[in-house]
């Protein structure tokens, strides 16, 4: 008798559980069509589902759209919103991850190093001047933001490790904070003398997604596909992971070794969408918690609804800033931030209040 | 048949020692209790007993070295109950239990239909059922110390250890508490090692005490044998009636040292 209700229960639970990931997978494909929908310039915004249906087999539909138009759409807003996907969902699954590993909700990938070593790596290459380096076969501005990150938060992982209790996580965050003031501090003196790339590194800082390429997602997509398998693979260890680092090893979980693989991953990935699009900050802090906020923190729901959403949220994050200022852009992470700071603010109030 | 044993169990922090030598057998069902005053090393040997902390020297279930890399093979045998579990509030009382399976499912895997049987049966058990959907921050003292020993015996491990069981509890839930261990013990055959403070409550429930001191043992009996008035002034620097009940029961009264 006792044992049904808790099966009705646990039942009812994931009952739930498939009913937010379904609401959520629409969310994500709605925005995607509203993203590849509105634009500065282009067809009419309603004729393009028109055109999409037509691209599916065995359906003809003319949408009295012009090649040239199509073109447009396909090559420029495509992959622009792709990449958004893309990129916001990696910065919240690893946002998820960080604070799941660390049980620590104020952390994120930018936290241990990836910011900072791929702005100071942007900052250099902007400083050798991008008319020459820009004719080169391979662009070394993502390159080089990618191996600052990666070289960061390798310093911070030997340098948070070899000191103190090699369990702790804590020491792992106060290295991350220290070698990133370091290298903000580097990077702040090479700007200091080439005032000229000021502007460029500035508006790099805040993120842009304006020059997206189909290149740039096939670029980034292999490190996005293998990081965010490994932490979804880890979701139920760092669900464990909850009762604290002695608890979980006495429940048989090596600690070290999770921390270490679920950090390594969550930082490719991460430095990977950041060499491509800039420091896009505030998603990975923000999705998961909102995550957390709507459906609980069990991390085995919170890593793929905040891959969803983060996705979600980016997505619906570029169409201001491509049509705010048109046809200026606006940087994406002034948006994110203006818009997700208030949304957050809202939720954390309502949710608050009704506990 | 011995369930566990210490041979030359040694820990040490710092090059400070915390646990020097300490060697015992347990034979499977016994209630071992380790009682001294703070610092003594009853926690460390718990600690190290669950892998929790280096030492050297060694600790054996049933006569099998526990091999040192293996955190997964020690959590199948030795389930720890800490002094001060961290309480994810948000979590379920039936994800929070869910958790002691964590020995049994592969690194990749989730839980199978018979890991839930299992919790199923421990829930019943404990009379937690009706808390399976409740979050861990509605629970109060006594339901999360229970909640605790339910997620060590979903372990389902032959060996648990108890470090302070009763100390944030009321003396009604410290009771309850000690009786659920002792009849789980009964039904169950369970091997126990707990570190108490409470003298009266240890020789109430424990088979044999264990006193440390410094790192040391520095006696070991029945409740009768080890607490004597001049040992615990000698020791906890105490001055304590021991008062000698008809029905066996030892206990140990602090004395003040004048009286308006």
């Amino acid at each position: 008798m006792s044992t049904s209700v808790i099966t009705t229960r646990s039942a009812g639970g994931r009952d739930k559980q498939s009913l937010s990931f379904a609401l959520s997978g629409a969310v994500v494909a709605f925005m995607i069509l509203v993203g590849l929908m509105i634009g500065p310039a282009g067809p009419q915004w309603w004729r393009i589902p028109a055109e999409l249906l037509d691209h599916v087999p065995f359906v003809s539909l003319d949408s009295g759209i012009s090649r040239a138009d199509w073109n447009l759409v396909w090559q420029i807003r495509a992959p622009r919103v792709v990449l958004a996907a893309l990129v916001g969902s990696m910065l919240s699954v690893s946002g998820a991850s960080y604070q799941g590993v660390f049980r620590n909700p104020l952390v994120d990938p930018y936290l241990l190093g990836v910011a900072a070593g791929a702005g100071l790596g942007a900052t250099i290459v902007f400083t050798l001047q991008r008319e020459t380096t820009s004719s080169w076969i391979i662009d070394p501005l993502p390159l080089a933001a990618f191996i600052g990150a990666l070289c960061a938060v390798l310093v911070t992982y030997v340098v948070g490790t070899a000191f103190g209790s090699v369990r702790s996580g804590t020491t792992l965050v106060l290295a991350g904070v220290a070698v990133t003031s370091m290298l903000t501090a580097i990077q702040a003196f090479v700007l200091q003398r080439n005032s000229d790339v000021v502007r460029q590194v500035y508006s790099w800082i805040l993120g842009r997604l304006s020059s997206a390429t189909w290149g740039d997602v096939r670029l980034i997509l292999p490190y996005v596909v293998v990081s965010s398998v490994v932490l979804l693979l880890h979701r139920r260890l760092l669900d464990v992971m909850r009762v604290g680092d002695d608890e979980a090893l006495a429940l048989g979980i090596n600690v070290r070794r999770v921390r270490l693989i679920v950090v390594l991953a969550a930082t490719l990935g991460t430095a990977s969408v950041v060499a491509v699009t800039g420091l896009i900050g505030f998603v990975g802090i923000i999705v998961p918690h909102a995550v957390r906020l709507l459906v609980g923190a069990s991390n085995r729901v919170v890593l793929p609804m905040s891959m969803m959403l983060g996705a979600a949220f980016l997505v619906a994050a570029d169409i201001p800033s491509r049509v705010l200022a048109s046809p200026a852009e606006t940087p994406i992470g002034v948006v994110t931030a203006f818009i997700g700071a208030p949304f957050f603010l809202l939720l954390l109030r309502t949710r608050d209040v009704s506990r | 048949m011995t369930a566990i044993g210490f041979c030359d169990l040694t820990v040490s922090y710092d090059r400070t020692n915390a646990v020097v030598g300490f060697n015992d057998l347990l034979h499977s069902g016994e209630w071992l209790c380790l009682i001294g005053p703070n610092g003594a090393g009853k926690s460390s040997v718990l600690r190290a007993a669950a892998g929790l902390v280096p030492y050297t020297g060694s600790v054996a279930i049933n006569q099998t070295e526990i091999p040192a890399a293996s955190a997964r093979w020690r959590a199948q045998h030795i389930a720890y109950v800490p002094q001060a579990p961290v309480i994810p509030t948000d979590m379920s009382v039936y994800e929070y239990v869910l958790l002691g399976r964590n020995p049994y499912i592969n690194y990749f895997a989730s839980e199978t239909s018979h890991d839930r049987d299992v919790i199923d049966r421990v829930l019943d058990r404990l009379d937690l059922v009706q808390f399976a959907a409740r979050k861990l921050g509605t629970l109060s003292g006594g339901e999360v110390q229970r909640l605790v020993i339910a997620r060590a015996l979903a372990q389902e491990a032959p060996v648990l250890l108890l470090d302070e069981p009763t100390s944030a509890l009321d003396i009604g839930h410290q009771q309850q508490a000690l009786e659920l261990v002792d009849s789980l013990r009964r039904e169950q055959g369970l091997t126990i090692i707990s570190a108490m403070h409470d003298l009266t409550l240890a020789g109430l429930y424990a088979d044999r005490l264990v006193l440390m001191h410094e790192g040391h043992r520095v006696a070991e009996g029945t409740a009768k044998q080890v607490l004597r008035s001049e040992t615990l002034a000698e020791f906890y620097g105490v001055s304590a009636r021991v008062h000698h009940e008809a029905d066996g029961t030892v206990v140990v009264i602090p004395q003040r040292s004048s009286r308006l």
